[in-house]
């Protein structure tokens, strides 16, 4: 009995440091970052309590709804194309083949270099004057001419989904794969002695058993989305007009741009709300489905 | 034409003969195709950032360079700070966030898995209580925190930011990492006179190294390519980290992007991060998979 304690005790020394850090460098900011929203707190230098008047504010802040709206709307656009993609790419790269092999590690390289590269070399590649997109496309004779990609809204948020879709693609692919490798071959060649064709067996068998897998994946994925920030700070700049601007963007640029720090700090607990009811509405539905 | 490969692979033996090259060959073509694109965007920055200053910036531009050059290098090479110092920014803020990573997630770790804890699952959540709140979100009062302790513009400062936002994946690494080393080989070390120190350096570390390996090299390239807090914490020239250095590259001296020197300076911050995969790519897909199978 008194060595389990004393175990005991020498367990949490063993976790006390990390503990105190994130004690320190995340809950202790989350309070601080609550705290913040109820002032008018400026970069600058000064505070005051002001009450849930930024929360009033924000209530009325058309640019911070219609960055939370486009947000949302990329969102919406990105998630389906990269799990769809992703689940097909894992379907076509899960062969025992070497040419399959390559595929899937080329498809993941551009995983591990940051969204800031990707974004900066995109941006390159975009430009209507210099970039190869344009180019590419005017020789194969898809457009007449070049497409000035930045300067509308719609346009923007395209090239940038393009862009980030070529970065992170991968990352499903490769849980794509494992989910689907952890399939038994058993349950397959039974259906296919049942005469059951491939894309019968895609729909039957592979989907239902990954489910986990991909409910997982969408969370992360569209969690990731929601935070948005380094692509449209690069490619788009929030423009044209504003249009762009995603919900951290103007977070950023009312904290570090204006300093109204305050504000910020209230901008970030509704989108921290915003997404943890998300989450909690994915986690539900995955407990309902996600049982396999 | 897969579907039809697909039954045809189950009716006839004679028919499956037939058809496996015919299906073999197609989807051939679409790994070709799918390689093509994946390769396309790497494959032309690179080349255009090996062409001439001017011939970067011509209109149209050209597939392939007319002319080798390494003028552009040599541009991001003395732009503004120096390239060394920017790279040197980037290594330190990465080797902290590695050091204070392994020095808090290892022995959390081991206390997690091999001790009797109480309430040891609410701990395990509260640590990696950071997943579920977005360090963009923690960006303005952790700004505020660090201008007060003087560390706002430090390495030190961002490589606390990274370690925050690495943090829960590198305990969740160690844990089931130590979790995995048999039992006995412990009780043998105990019996040996080891105390849980000693038989943490001389048991479970040497027996856990794919897990360490994969945390370091997570952390490094977390730390390496983080935007938005080495955007805003490092706000003094000198103190830039690499990417954020591309933003100012890009806005050229007069207005005008330097469309070459961006290219070279998107090469060099990406090269790091392939060589790494390629090199050391089966822990970092194993890495990938055991922190999503949760």
């Amino acid at each position: 009995m008194r060595r389990g304690r004393r175990r005991a005790l020498v367990g949490l020394a063993f976790v006390a440091p990390a503990l105190l850090f994130v004690a320190g460098f995340v809950l202790y900011p989350l309070a601080e970052l609550f705290r913040l929203s109820l002032t008018n707190s400026s970069l600058l230098g000064g505070e005051k309590y002001v009450g849930w008047t930024n929360y009033v504010r924000a209530w009325d802040d058309e640019t911070f709804w219609h960055a939370l709206v486009f947000t949302l709307k990329y969102t919406a656009w990105i998630t389906p194309i990269l799990m769809v993609s992703g689940f097909l790419l894992a379907l076509l790269t899960v062969a025992p083949v070497r040419l399959a092999r390559l595929t899937r590690t080329v498809v993941f390289l551009p995983v591990v270099i940051g969204i800031g590269s990707a974004s900066f070399l995109w941006f390159g590649l975009f430009d209507e004057q210099v970039g190869l997109v344009d180019r590419l496309l005017q020789d194969v004779g898809l457009v007449d001419h070049a497409v000035v990609w930045f300067v509308d809204a719609e346009l923007g948020l395209w090239a940038v989904i393009a862009s980030i879709v070529w970065k992170v693609v991968g990352f499903g692919m490769i849980l794509f794969v494992a989910a689907i490798q952890s399939v038994g071959d058993e349950i397959n060649e039974a259906a296919m002695m049942d005469g059951a064709g491939y894309w019968q067996r895609v729909m039957r068998i592979t989907l239902p058993l990954t489910a986990r897998a991909i409910i997982y994946t969408t969370l992360v994925s569209a969690i990731g989305s929601m935070l948005a920030f380094d692509q449209f700070y690069i490619m788009t700049a929030g423009g044209p007009r504003s249009e762009t601007f995603t919900s951290v963007y103007w977070i950023y640029q009312n904290s570090f741009i204006y300093f109204k720090q305050g504000y910020g700090a209230t901008l970030s607990i509704i989108l921290l709300a915003i997404i943890f009811a998300a989450s909690a509405v994915q986690v539900l539905l995955s407990r309902r489905w996600g049982r396999t | 034409m897969m579907r039809a490969a697909g039954v045809a692979v189950a009716t006839s033996a004679d028919v499956r003969v037939a058809s496996l090259p015919a299906r073999g060959l197609l989807l051939g073509a679409l790994c070709v195709l799918i390689l093509a694109v994946m390769l396309f965007p790497i494959v032309v920055t690179f080349l255009s950032s090996i062409k001439t200053s001017a011939e970067a910036s011509s209109v149209p531009p050209h597939y392939l360079p007319h002319t080798l050059s390494l003028e552009n290098y040599v541009k991001v090479f003395h732009y503004q700070a120096g390239l060394l110092v920017y790279v040197y920014n980037s290594l330190a803020v990465a080797l902290l966030t590695i050091v204070m990573c392994l020095v808090l997630a290892i022995p959390a770790g081991y206390g997690l898995a091999r001790f009797p804890i109480p309430a040891r699952e609410p701990i395990f959540l509260l640590l990696l209580s950071a997943l579920m709140i977005p360090y963009q979100a923690l960006l303005t009062p952790l700004y505020a925190m660090f201008s007060a302790l003087g560390i706002a513009n430090t390495h030190l400062g961002l490589a606390l930011v990274h370690t925050a936002l690495q943090l829960p994946f590198c305990i969740y690494l160690t844990r089931s990492g130590f979790e995995s080393v048999p039992r006995e080989l412990e009780e043998a070390a105990v019996a040996d006179g080891c105390g849980s120190w000693r038989a943490l350096w001389l048991v479970f570390l040497p027996l856990t190294r794919p897990a360490i390996v994969t945390l370091v090299l997570f952390t490094f390239i977390t730390s390496w390519n983080e935007f938005i807090a080495a955007l805003i914490f490092m706000s003094k020239e000198t103190r830039f980290t690499v990417p954020i250095m591309l933003v100012g590259v890009r806005q050229g001296h007069f207005g005008a992007v330097d469309w070459g020197a961006l290219q070279a300076g998107v090469v060099v911050s990406i090269v790091p991060c392939l060589l790494i995969y390629l090199l050391l790519q089966k822990y970092y897909q194993s890495g990938l998979l055991s922190g999503a199978i949760k």
